[in-house]
């Protein structure tokens, strides 16, 4: 069975909708802030970004259907984006950045020129993943080929992308990647008052990322994109081109994930291709397999929860956790499709909550004249 | 365009599915206004030629010119946008939307991006409209799921009338109809051909004779006859072709020329 109805939270009203979305950001604007040291709210501000990333890829994944594994990627170029600007702006006007200077770099490699200036830079993270998705999609989409070719060919993306950089040692950090970012936009980041700034800002474009995701699954074109996600076929005599339609949502999830990218870099104080590949980018399709794609409140609690888990759990036993994160996906995808929101759906609907008045339902029995032909 | 005017003309039209030619050199004009009707027996290829229209399946050879464009070269979502609509054997409505969604999502494929990206507040006027005229106005906040067999072909034309497009193609519409809904289905067809032109399959004579101006009579691919009701039904080649096959096909008496 389908799922094209937009899922409602329940039976809320759109007043208390909007209670919950305040009430929650509250908490993560005000009490975090307030209650956190400075490490747990930098390592919050991280989750808060994996969040965003969450967004994205249940835009596509839940939302349109396709299952990318290659979001590291995109959440990669809005990283080095943010990186090179950042280590341009600590090393100064007209000097290198330190690991340049280390590997024997003399000259700002061409690459570089441009994301001296901030404009530049913050526009390149988001739209050079929205322009590479959507060259991307444009490619794959057109063929009637589904799923599997999508999440094979994202997935070499993202593992030839961190191949590239790190083969690059003198332009991109090699394996190091982009390290010790300690100003943002001139802002010391060692000084508290910054990093809450920075925790600040993250904490408000998941807000905006969320309630933007929230307007388009909700618009005209969200339920065109769940059609095409449930019934391409039939859409396609509506007058529709599924691939235009599935391109623009895939361009708008790579975008989330370039934002995402760029967020994390003052806030971790890293980039580097580890955090790029493969394997981040399936970790990234679990927080939201895991929380409920579909739901855009699965995807976000997905996101923190999974990763608030793996940083508890790795403290403890380092190798474990890799097993036992494998081992829910497994157990999740198995008996609960839909994750932990879409069983939070099932329990509310079978205990809980209002009940939902019957329909009434008008059956004119098809009295069959004849055999259906 | 005026009414009269040739608004399809096919020519030469050959598909084959693995060596077998499902459509043989196949010519066929349909003119502006006509509700004609396409009868065969199973396996004709009459849902071959509406595929072939509508790009679902790409002929070998041919030609399928609509208001002059020749629609062979381009894509299925192209020929709906050039105006040429269609709906399937089976009723393909999305169950889980309610009529007026259903209707909505056919609607807005001609609007801008701006009215796409927002959420849907009211009900758009082709919608009401659409609504009235395929007598589902009393549903229009009901999921489609739940609505008859019937009400959901007349759904299913009613979201082709929101395309508005200038010709519609319609698979089998009454097929598994009460009686009742029979008529009714055939009082909305002459109430579209008012103002745009159809081509619809049936296998029910009695529905064919009741509402046909023309009948063309597909068979192995090719056309058999083609004329006024009563001309099809004497011809003896038609005859022979549903009579010779009622013998093995039992399940099909009452769908053969009736009672001819
Ligand atoms: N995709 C396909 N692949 C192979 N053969 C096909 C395909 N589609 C149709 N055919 C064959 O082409 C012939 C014509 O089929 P078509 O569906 O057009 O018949 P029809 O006139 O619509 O019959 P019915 O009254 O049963 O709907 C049949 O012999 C059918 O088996
Ligand atoms: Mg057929």
């Amino acid at each position: 069975m389908t799922a094209l109805a937009v899922p409602k939270l329940g039976t809320l009203t759109p007043w208390k909708r909007r209670g919950i979305f305040l009430a929650i950001g509250l908490v993560l604007v005000v009490v975090a802030p307030a209650m956190l040291s400075g490490f747990r709210l930098a390592l919050l501000g991280k989750y808060l970004c994996f969040a965003i990333i969450a967004i994205g890829i249940d835009l596509a994944w839940g939302y349109g259907g396709m299952l990318t594994i290659g979001h590291g990627l995109f959440f990669g170029m809005g990283g080095y984006c943010m990186g090179m600007l950042l280590k341009l702006q600590e090393a100064g006007p007209g000097k290198l950045p330190d690991f340049m200077v280390w590997s024997g770099v003399e000259k700002l490699p061409a690459l570089w020129k441009p994301f001296g200036s901030p404009v530049f830079a913050l526009s390149a993270a988001i739209l050079v993943p929205m322009a590479v998705a959507a060259a991307l999609g444009a490619l794959i989409f057109r063929r009637r080929v589904r799923g599997a070719y999508l999440a094979i060919l994202s997935q070499a993306l993202a593992a030839a992308f961190a191949i590239l950089l790190i083969g690059q040692q003198g332009v991109t950090g090699g394996t190091n990647g982009l390290t010790n970012v300690t100003t943002f936009m001139g802002y010391d980041l060692n000084d508290p008052v910054n990093q809450r700034s920075v925790y600040l800002l993250i904490a408000v474009c998941l807000g905006i990322m969320y309630l933007l995701a929230r307007q388009i699954v909700e618009s005209r074109y969200g339920r065109v994109l769940m059609a095409v996600r449930d019934r391409e076929d039939r859409v396609r005599f509506l007058g529709y081109n599924p691939t235009t339609v599935k391109v623009i949502a895939f361009a708008i999830s790579a975008g989330m994930a370039g934002l995402a990218g760029a967020l994390f870099v003052p806030v971790v104080g890293i980039i580097s291709p580890a955090l790029v590949g493969i394997v981040p980018s399936i970790e990234m399709v679990i927080w939201v397999a895991l929380g409920g794609r579909g739901t855009l409140v699965g995807a976000v609690l997905g996101a923190l929860v999974v990763n608030y888990a793996k940083t508890t759990l790795s403290e403890a036993y380092p190798a474990g956790w890799l097993y036992l994160q494998g081992l829910l996906f497994v157990v999740v995808m198995a008996f609960a499709p839909k994750g932990v929101a879409g069983i939070a759906k099932v329990l509310k609907e079978r205990f809980g909550g209002r009940k939902v008045p019957p329909q009434p339902v008008s059956h004119q029995p098809a009295e069959a004249a004849e055999p259906a032909t | 365009m005026s009414r009269g005017q040739l608004l399809l003309e096919i020519r030469g039209l050959d598909v084959t599915f693995d060596g077998f030619r499902a459509i043989q050199a196949l010519d066929l004009d349909v003119l502006e206004g006509e509700l004609r009707f396409l009868i065969g027996p199973n396996g004709a290829g009459k849902t071959t030629l509406i595929d072939a229209i509508t790009g679902l399946v790409k002929p070998v050879a041919g030609t399928v010119n609509f208001a002059t464009r020749n629609l062979l070269q381009r894509r299925d979502f192209e020929i709906v946008r050039l105006g040429v609509g269609r709906t399937f054997q089976k009723a393909n409505v999305f169950e889980e939307l309610t009529v007026i969604e259903n209707l909505d999502l056919a609607a807005c494929f001609r609007r801008s991006l701006p009215t796409l990206f927002r959420r849907r507040k009211d009900v758009l006027p082709e919608v009401l409209e659409a609504l009235d005229t395929v007598g589902l106005a009393s549903y229009g906040n009901r999921p489609a799921g739940v609505l008859s067999h019937g009400q959901k072909q007349w759904l299913e034309i009613g979201m082709l009338l929101v395309q508005d497009p200038m010709l519609l193609l319609l698979d089998e519409p009454v097929a598994g109809m009460s009686k009742a809904e029979r008529t009714k289905t055939g009082e909305l067809l002459q109430l579209i051909a008012e103002t745009r032109t159809l081509m619809v399959i049936e296998h029910d004579m009695d529905f064919v004779r009741r509402f046909a101006s023309r009948v063309t009579v597909l068979h192995e691919g090719r056309i058999l006859c083609e004329g006024g009701v009563a001309d099809v039904q004497s011809n003896p080649m038609v005859q022979e072709v549903y009579l010779g096959r009622a013998h093995d096909r039992r399940a099909h008496e009452d769908a053969a020329v009736g009672g001819a």
